[in-house]
């Protein structure tokens, strides 16, 4: 039986505003094994944000229990927070979040410099190695102002495999792009997927759920479906039939 | 996290921003240059004092008639005649501590020769007195015991006054008139130049005492008695013993006032290094005020600059950065600011100094001390001013960081 790497069990998230309580997630619960590749679907507002937020430990629960990797997260200290989104997590976002006038090399080591456990030539192979991975090692020197949309979000994805996570969380990571880019990073997720790494990936777009396998999805905070992908399609091919179509 | 790491972190930051990083260290390299140049000014002005003060002799004892006059009350000119040559006589008798005394008796008047004439003074004292002053004759002699016990008619001219009566000509021999008597020259000075007071010591004329009272003043009494202790350290000494000895003499006993009055060199020396010392306080509290200003300007740079970076410093704490670690990186910076903005003021406040010495020759010392006072000023102050943007910094919740438009 494979591993379980994250686990949830009647997880609540609400936000007190003034007078009015905002309950963005009443009581989620799933388990995901190593090497899955699930998308949490929803509308916008449906508490996908909220629940990643929480899964990125980035944000804790109002109630409800999360494991990741067997270590319960409500125990932990800020710092020991801290050192689990170091570790074991590697977060993507929808507007990449690159530190500007930086090189994508410096860019993908930036998890490395908050652990003691690297030195400097250790930091720059891992991060020479990640952007390999994502095929941008001839743009090492490059700022995001240099760089596409599409390259500025693997520049963001090789700092997330930088440090080799127990899990890829990605908050609408094609989001800003157009949907032969979107695909090309599909196609690479996918690829990830393959070599072993968990995913967990927000999205409202049903076309980019088809490519993981399996598909959560979320409204109002509930779990509406929670069912296994019968029928993969892979975004490689879906990228060869959009060029066919743009001839 | 390695401490290096932060190091580079917040050097990155600093290049990022070199213009807003240079205004914002202004305040402190202006700080920090004055308060350099401003010590080495006073440090310097009280150095020279000093050394001015010592070329007068630093051994030097004066005794003036009449009670303290530095509190500047006016005497009665009675009470400017208590110093006789009895005094003189039984200070040269009686101490252990001096090492050559003089009287002094002083006028001013015209001073001819042919056709050229020169207002100066003219000092009635003892060969002692050049000892005394640590002066030496350049050209000739000083007069005689023999020529002070006949109270001949001879002198001993300042470079001063050789130039304005002799302007061509060889001095010595020549016969000059002080306020219608006439002197034999029979030596020159060497040149002293200014006193600390910026009184001309070349222009005077040395003659017998003996001469000068009877001849010149017509009077009984002396004007100083001049002295050297035997060494500087025992010049309190020496003060004391020619203070008891006068009392005795002029018959003053219990707590009465003395109607004389003897201060030593040192003493000057003390009197003036006070003076340039709250002169140099006042300097540095300006210039302290200017670090402080450039304080708070790096406080205020500071703050926006944790505001412009707040989704920045969301996803450092997305990736794993603790918020010890954001502060650090804040404060390393805010103290990067402040250290390189130190070394600038300093080498900006020694240039200044440098300049100031060479093209304005005013005297100036720069110490050790305040160099390193000036750096660790300015880490402090980044220290200080620093921290409070650097805790917000690290307080901030990582989504709504992210979040931050
Ligand atoms: N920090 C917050 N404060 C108050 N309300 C919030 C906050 N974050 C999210 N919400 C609310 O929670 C609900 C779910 O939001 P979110 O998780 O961002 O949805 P999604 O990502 O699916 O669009 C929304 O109604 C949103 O307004
Ligand atoms: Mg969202």
């Amino acid at each position: 039986m494979a591993k379980t790497i994250i686990k949830i069990e009647d997880l609540k998230r609400s936000f007190v505003m003034g007078e009015e309580t905002i309950h963005a997630l009443k009581g989620v619960s799933f388990s995901i094994e190593e090497g899955e590749f699930v998308t949490i679907m929803g509308s916008s507002g449906s508490g996908k944000s909220s629940l990643l937020n929480i899964l990125g430990c980035l944000d804790q629960p109002t109630s409800g229990v999360y494991d990741i990797d067997t270590v319960v997260v409500k125990q932990q200290s800020k710092k020991e927070l801290a050192k689990i989104r170091n570790e074991k997590i590697g977060f993507i976002f929808q507007s990449y979040n690159l530190l500007p006038k930086t090189t994508a090399i410096e860019n993908v080591k930036l998890p490395l410099m908050y652990n003691t456990k690297y030195d400097s030539e250790e930091m720059d192979a891992l991060a020479l190695a990640s952007l390999e991975k994502v095929n941008l090692s001839n743009r090492l020197h490059h700022t995001p102002a240099q760089l596409s949309g599409g390259q500025q979000q693997r520049v963001a994805i090789a700092r997330s495999l930088v440090n080799n996570p127990v899990v890829i969380l990605a908050d609408e990571a094609t989001g800003n792009l157009d949907t032969r880019t979107s695909y090309e990073i599909m196609a690479l997720f996918q690829e990830l997927n393959k070599q072993g790494k968990t995913i967990v990936f927000v999205t409202h777009e049903p076309d980019i759920a088809t490519f993981s396998s399996r598909t959560i999805v979320l409204k109002d905070g509930h779990i509406i479906k929670d069912s296994p992908n019968t029928n993969i399609l892979s975004a490689a091919e879906a990228l060869a039939a959009l060029g066919k179509e743009d001839e | 996290m390695r401490i290096l790491n932060l190091f580079k972190i917040a050097w990155r930051a600093i290049i990022l921003n070199k213009v807003r990083t240079l205004l914002t260290m202004l305040g402190i390299i202006i700080g920090v240059a004055s308060v350099i140049a401003m010590l080495a000014i006073g440090e310097g002005s009280k150095e020279s004092i000093k050394s001015k003060i010592s070329s007068m002799g630093s051994n030097m004892i004066t005794v003036r008639p009449g009670a303290d006059m530095r509190g500047g009350v006016r005497l009665d000119p009675s009470a400017m005649q208590t110093l006789t040559l009895g005094d003189y006589e039984a200070l040269k008798t009686q101490t252990k501590m001096l090492s050559a005394v003089s009287p002094l008796v002083n006028g001013s008047g015209q001073s001819i020769y042919g056709a050229h004439n020169w207002p100066t003074s003219i000092y009635g004292i003892t060969s002692a007195y050049l000892k005394i002053k640590v002066w030496e004759v350049k050209t000739g002699s000083i007069f005689t015991d023999q020529e002070i016990k006949s109270a001949a008619k001879v002198a001993v001219i300042g470079q001063t006054v050789a130039t304005n009566l002799f302007p061509n000509e060889d001095p010595i021999g020549k016969m000059i008139r002080f306020n219608s008597i006439p002197f034999k020259v029979i030596g020159v000075l060497e040149k002293k130049g200014e006193s600390t007071f910026g009184q001309d010591q070349d222009d005077v004329i040395l003659a017998p005492y003996t001469t000068v009272q009877k001849r010149i003043l017509a009077q009984e009494y002396l004007e100083s008695i001049v002295a050297s202790s035997v060494s500087e350290e025992k010049s309190q000494q020496a003060v004391d013993e020619v203070t008891s000895i006068l009392r005795e003499r002029h018959k003053i006993t219990g707590d009465k006032e003395d109607d004389f009055n003897v201060f030593s060199m040192e003493e000057m020396i003390s009197t003036f290094s006070s003076t340039s010392e709250m002169l140099t306080i006042l300097l540095v509290a300006i210039a302290g005020i200017s670090l402080l200003v450039g304080g708070i300007g790096i406080m205020n740079i500071m703050y926006v600059s944790v505001k412009e970076r707040t989704r920045e410093i969301g996803l450092r704490l997305a990736v794993g950065g603790k918020d010890t670690d954001i502060l650090m990186q804040f404060l390393i910076e805010a103290i990067m600011i402040s250290v390189t903005g130190g070394i600038i003021g300093v080498s900006l406040g020694l240039g200044t100094t440098l300049f100031i010495e060479k093209v304005l020759h005013w005297p100036t010392a720069v110490t050790s001390y305040s160099i390193v006072i000036s750096f660790l000023v300015c880490a402090i102050t980044g220290i200080f001013f620093g921290w409070y943007p650097a805790k917000k910094a690290a307080s901030l919740d990582p989504i709504t960081a992210l979040r931050y438009e």
